[in-house]
């Protein structure tokens, strides 16, 4: 028989446990990594995306394996790991990155500030290479102190990724890409009635929106800040050609399709099934569209960006970081930025390096001799693609018009300030013009700026 | 002195059987909660040092006009999963309850989508719901002359299409709980409404519908709550678009902690919650006074 006194009694005993598992779970704080104890540097380090086949997970494991034969006092471990805005904030407060990771170039400085990643300006520096550096492309990995942070990687320049089946089924040349945006719509045209596939499309979701509209606005001649970061130029006339230009395609001409909500990987994924004709993209997608995607290699074509006439036009460029987590001690830090140097700068530098890497990766079939830009010096980069030409096993010849006509393109970098941020404004002002028919694309550029310079402002 | 340490034995063994659920319960849930209302008066991402801002957060989270578009599209999902997903469970168990034969095969198909894990029946229905004409669902409306709909990519046919799958993949769960409660109304009672002339739809509204009445406005509030809370949907097939259409104000929480790349805002993630929280507990409130005496 329960009696007054004996419930009391639980009830207390309840209050009791419910506190001491709330003091021990305050004590409870994240465990720092044991360090290990057998006298080497361990170090985990991005190794593969999710998804990725069989061959590019040995070839990673391979280099590892090679690297460690010649730093025997380091241990590397390469892991799946991808760069993805929503989890990289959370895995860096719960301390889930690897030791060595890359960033876009757009979140390097935002990180630098906030001391997430370490200045390993003595180890770079201590590169053979270090003084050789194209500035522009060193600057992107400094932060705004003037310090290292990482080793500038994967330089892309955007360009125009075409179908060439589809353009041969609309009575195309598929080795004519549009060299005009005039040229683009009307060739979207042609494909979107001769094959009832979308003829252009381009990403609006997850930041890529503005990524996209960027690009098209660079491509045009327009800007989207100031130099500084300092003032929002949104509102410009290029932005408004380039929306312009979506929405009479959208729905006069009716050719980008009916789906518009695309990211970084769907339109991937999309134009790698045949779905779309031409989109907008890095120049290095081609890789993840063999390994990620299964693209049939004769199919894919490769443009130089159309620009318009006017001297500030430019196609939008980037590039990853390779970055060491602040969290990482010296030793880790020297360890991880050797590793970035053998596994992913020499072979930007060294033609030996190149040949070495490109045997690696034709073991393993991935795709070798995607285009990319000159880290150094135009020379340099020279070098090493002669060097690594035998191993090419992408088709370049369905890259030319990139190939070709992308060194007389002006290089503009991504928006200076809160890039990420100002692209997510810039996503919802593209998704309501290819949604909306009736969008009033004056107010929405006269919004989006006011809201840009309220986030510079801040 | 001894009388006491009797009651204390007593009282041990009762200790010892709740206190794995209530280790369990205060790490995982009851932690978490003080957590977040001590996060929601702070200006946090986790990586710099936290500093205390007081009610910043909650002001700063009422100013955001993003606020209100969540708040009246998540009132437009719980409205219509009201009208859709409300209904068919009921219409479902009631259809089921006549069966006499291949019950349980029944409600073993009800039951299936509820089986699949929600990211696969999401990913798998944003397949079906691809707004070209060849599209499967704009596929099958054609062989009736249905011309092609848009689906996910229009604004207005966003929120219906999600509320469809979700109606889709909980009413299997629900059906199961109604076919409980309809088994235990008494047969006499369908006799008795037949020997006095109802037909069927009216031996369900006044011999059926009260029986279940109790359970009805269980899972109502239910599902007010659930849907008041709806992330995955919302998430997986349109990440809040097309422009913000389908923006909940679960999805905002989780935008204000994760979507900046450099550290978010869980200061501001919290205190949106903690309002949701209070919000739903005081509509709960309000909701069984009302229907008090509807369910003795």
């Amino acid at each position: 028989m329960r009696n007054h006194r004996q419930r009391r009694l639980t009830a207390l005993a309840t209050i009791a446990s419910l506190a001491t598992v709330s003091l021990l779970a305050t004590a409870c704080g994240s465990d720092d990594k044991d360090s290990e104890s057998d006298g080497k540097v361990h170090i985990t380090v991005e190794g593969w995306r999710p998804g990725d086949e069989q061959g590019t997970i040995d070839a990673v494991n391979k280099q590892a394996e090679a690297f460690m034969k010649d730093n025997p006092d380091i241990v590397v471990k390469p892991i799946e790991w991808e760069w993805n805005a929503e989890t990289f904030s959370t895995q860096l407060a719960g301390n889930q990155l690897p030791t060595t990771f890359r960033v876009p170039f757009t979140d390097t400085k935002g990180l630098a500030e906030r001391q997430q990643i370490a200045d390993v300006t003595e180890y770079v520096n201590a590169l053979p290479y270090a003084e050789d550096f194209n500035p522009s492309v060193l600057a992107a990995a400094q932060g705004t102190d003037g310090k290292i942070y990482g080793l500038p990687t994967d330089v892309y320049g955007v360009g125009l990724h075409y179908n060439r089946d589809l353009f041969e089924q609309a009575g195309l040349d598929p080795d004519q890409p549009p060299t005009t945006w005039d040229e683009v719509r009307q060739d979207a045209d042609k494909i979107a009635e001769a094959t009832g596939k979308a003829g252009y499309v381009q990403m609006s979701a997850n930041n890529t929106g503005g990524w996209m509209l960027t690009t098209l606005t660079y491509a045009l001649g327009g800007r989207m800040e100031s130099e500084d970061g300092a003032t929002a130029s949104i509102d410009n006339d290029a932005t408004r050609e380039g929306l312009q230009l979506l929405h009479d395609m959208k729905w006069d001409d009716e050719s980008m399709g009916k789906n518009t909500n695309f990211e970084w990987g769907t339109i991937n994924e999309a134009f790698a099934a045949g779905k779309i004709g031409m989109y907008m993209s890095g120049s290095d997608v081609y890789n993840a569209l063999v390994t990620t995607n299964q693209i049939d290699p004769d199919s894919y074509g490769l443009a130089a960006l159309p620009l318009a006439e006017s001297g500030d036009a430019g196609i939008l460029g980037g590039g990853s970081v390779a970055a060491v987590s602040a969290k990482a001690s010296a030793e880790e830090q020297e360890a991880a930025v050797k590793w970035n140097d053998f596994y992913r700068e020499r072979k930007n530098y060294d033609p030996d390096a190149a040949v070495a890497d490109a045997k690696v990766l034709a073991e393993t079939d991935q795709p070798i001799g995607t285009p990319t830009l000159p880290i150094f010096d135009e020379e340099t980069w020279q070098k090493v693609e002669d060097a690594k030409a035998e191993y090419v096993n992408v088709p370049r010849d369905q890259m030319t018009s990139f190939t070709e006509g992308v060194f007389e393109q002006t290089l503009i970098p991504e928006p200076a300030s809160h890039t990420q941020e100002v692209y997510g404004i810039l996503d919802s002002i593209v998704q309501k013009v290819l949604t909306d028919e009736g969008a009033d694309i004056d107010a929405l550029l006269a919004d989006g700026n006011d809201q840009v310079q309220a986030l510079l402002g801040s | 002195m001894s009388a006491f340490l009797a009651r204390v034995r007593g009282s041990g063994a009762t200790i010892a059987f709740l206190l794995p659920m209530l280790l369990i319960f205060g790490l995982f849930s009851w932690w978490p909660i003080v957590r977040s209302v001590v996060m929601s008066m702070q200006q946090t991402n986790l990586v710099t040092p936290a500093e205390f801002v007081g009610l910043d957060n909650f002001r700063e989270v009422l100013a955001d006009p993003l606020l209100t578009t969540a708040v009246q599209n998540t009132v437009w999902f719980a409205v219509l999963a009201l009208v859709i997903g409300y209904p068919v469970p009921l219409m479902l168990a009631v259809v089921m309850s006549d069966v006499r034969r291949a019950r349980g095969l029944y409600s073993m198909l009800a039951y299936l989508p509820v089986v699949i894990p929600p990211a696969v029946a999401v990913l798998l229905w944003r397949f079906f719901y691809d707004a070209e004409e060849t599209g499967v669902f704009n596929t099958i409306l054609g062989w009736f002359g249905l011309g092609p709909v848009p689906w996910l990519e229009d604004p207005s046919w966003a929120m219906p299409s999600l509320v469809i799958e979700a109606t889709w993949a909980a009413a299997g769960g629900t059906v199961i709980i109604y076919l409980a409660a309809l088994v235990s109304v008494p047969p006499e009672l369908y006799d008795a409404a037949e020997v006095d002339g109802a037909g069927i739809l009216r031996k369900v509204w006044h011999v059926t519908l009260p029986h279940l009445r109790g359970i009805m406005l269980i899972t109502l509030i239910l599902q007010i709550i659930g849907t008041a809370q709806v992330f995955l949907e919302p998430y997986l097939f349109t990440d809040g678009g097309p422009d913000n259409a389908t923006l909940t104000v679960l999805l905002l929480v989780y935008n204000y902690a994760f979507a900046n790349t450099t550290g978010g805002d869980y200061g501001k993630a919290t205190a949106l919650s903690l309002m949701l929280a209070a919000a739903l507990a005081l509509l709960s409130m309000v909701y069984f006074r009302l229907t008090r005496r509807w369910s003795e």
